[in-house]
């Protein structure tokens, strides 16, 4: 199975090499959408996590033990979809395709399972209902 | 065969006319001839809900006690235009206090609109017959005497589609343009915009009654750079950005689902406005421009990201609401900033206010006054000296 994250790191985890002990010690495969990692700074990782469900548990509770906060992507992101208009301005700069306008309804739709939290739609977006943020 | 917009009228009153939405009438067309449609049909309407810059409202204050010229006028610190009588403003729909704000007139006008209060501050120099120099108070939509809409440019009968050749993005009022052709931003409805399904503007003139963000409007002249004499493609749509429509509504009637303050990333603010043109279906020659589909409407790319807009190529609305275009032997993304569901909304709205007998049809006053021919702006030092 595959799962999005975004991993959350105090200054002080920084050094750990989070991605490598999925990979060796876990066997997942994982790709990196998104990262802001800078010594003496807050960081934050943003990546899907293939292999099998188990794996998956149990890596992502190796990274909690180490002060690394993991969270599925969805908490990271916030549609207003109440004040969406559904002009598609959001859907012209996602590359993963998860924003669309339905074919035939021509409404927005979000599907986080496509979302790489690139931040793009924020800036497109020209009623400014769309946010994405790594700090809770 | 033919109708008259009266016999028409005369149906509505009396709750008996045949009223479709453009997008019901044209799907009908797929069985039944152009002539027969306009034998059973009295009414289609059309609608668009787009990022229209070109628009702004008037407002009166009310006069004060002592009474003050306001010269100087801010609403919730943005700038209104007061060079016209003591207590009158216009203010524009992109006007901000700062090149950088995200806020701006628009959402003054949205913010009054959803009967929020604003805050007025306005100073003059003080006359014998207006002796206060300052006002500073809050006020809402109830509290102010006039405030009407008048958007100087509405509703283009067709736009241009964008995109971008560069290596970096751009931020423009066509939307975020990926760079290296990375998507095609196109603002119409399409097949459901008013002026396309009027190609000739045969019916749509001054005077003509409009659905108008939530409340009755009317189109008060052509807009600015009304273009009447573009490059046709076979079924009439021009192809090029050709008539606009300059429109007025009463802002206290309207609604904020249908007009609503954007802000384009490093560009500027502009208003998403609701229009609604109902068509009566006179003859058969009336149904047959109501006929045309988006594969009928022809328009251009251009390359934003060389300073003067080339053109790339001419594609097809069919084309662009398809989600993909091949261009340069690659799929691109096409996106619209222009609502089809909003615009369907308000073409299901206006269907019912007709039908129910609360919005008849007017007969165009005069042909929109436009122009053959748009001028440009030589910015060469001493070109019109």
């Amino acid at each position: 199975m595959k799962q999005r994250f975004v991993f959350r790191f105090p200054t002080d985890t920084i050094g750990i090499p989070v991605s490598w002990h999925l990979i060796i010690d876990y066997g997942l495969k994982i790709n990196i959408f998104n990262a802001y990692i800078n010594a003496g700074e807050e960081g934050n990782l943003a990546l899907e996590v293939e292999g099998p469900k188990s794996a998956i548990g149990a890596g992502i509770q190796f990274v909690r033990s180490k002060g690394v906060l993991a969270e599925p992507i969805e908490k990271h992101v916030q549609i207003g979809m109440k004040r969406c208009v559904h002009c598609g301005a959001c859907t012209a700069v996602c590359y993963p395709g998860a924003l669309r306008l339905h074919g035939e309804t021509r409404l927005l739709q979000f599907n986080v399972d496509q979302c790489t939290v690139c931040e793009l739609c924020t800036t497109a977006c020209p009623l400014k209902l769309i946010k994405i943020s790594f700090v809770e | 065969m033919s109708k008259t917009v009266e016999e028409i009228n005369r149906k509505i009153r009396t709750g008996k006319a045949v009223v479709l939405t453009a997008e019901e009438f044209k799907k009908l067309g797929n069985y039944e001839s152009a002539a027969s449609l306009a034998a059973k049909v009295d009414v289609v309407t059309t609608a668009t809900f787009g990022p229209m810059c070109s628009s702004g409202a008037f407002i009166n204050f009310g006069h004060a006690s002592p009474g003050i010229r306001m010269e100087k006028i801010l609403l919730n610190g943005v700038p209104a235009y007061g060079g016209i009588a003591a207590v009158d403003a216009y203010i524009g729909a992109t006007e901000t206090a700062h090149p950088a704000d995200v806020y701006g007139g628009a959402h003054v006008i949205e913010d009054l609109v959803s009967g929020r209060e604003v805050r007025l501050q306005a100073s003059g120099k003080g006359t014998d017959c207006y002796p206060a120099t300052e006002a500073d108070v809050t006020l809402s939509l109830n509290d102010v005497n006039e405030a009407y809409l008048f958007n100087p440019r509405n509703a283009y009968q067709n736009y241009g589609a964008a995109t971008n050749s560069e290596n970096e993005k751009k931020y423009t009022y066509m939307g975020v343009l990926l760079p290296k052709f990375g998507n095609i931003n196109y603002s119409t409805s399409g097949e459901l915009s008013p002026l396309l399904n009027d190609p000739w503007l045969r019916f749509t003139g001054i005077g003509t009654r409009i659905f108008l963000c939530g409340a009755t409007g009317y189109v008060a002249w052509s807009g600015t750079q009304c273009h009447l004499n573009r490059h046709r493609n076979a079924r009439g749509i021009p192809l090029h950005p050709a008539a606009t429509l300059a429109v007025t509504g009463n802002l206290k009637e309207m609604s904020p689902e249908f007009i609503r303050a954007a802000y384009f990333e490093k560009y500027g603010v502009s208003l998403f406005v609701g229009i609604g043109i109902p068509y009566p279906v006179l003859d058969a020659d009336a149904a047959h421009d109501l006929l045309i589909r988006n594969r009928d409407i022809e328009t251009e790319v251009h390359d934003y990201g060389k300073a003067d807009h080339p053109w790339l190529a001419t594609v097809n609305y069919e084309q662009l609401l398809s989600g993909e275009i091949e261009l340069y032997g690659k799929k691109t993304r096409t996106a619209p900033l222009s609502s089809i569901s909003k615009a369907r909304q308000i073409a299901e709205l206006l269907k019912k206010n007709i039908s129910e007998g609360n919005f008849t049809l007017t007969e165009k006053i005069q042909d929109l006054p436009g122009s053959d021919s748009l001028n440009g702006l030589s910015t060469k030092k001493g070109a019109r000296q």
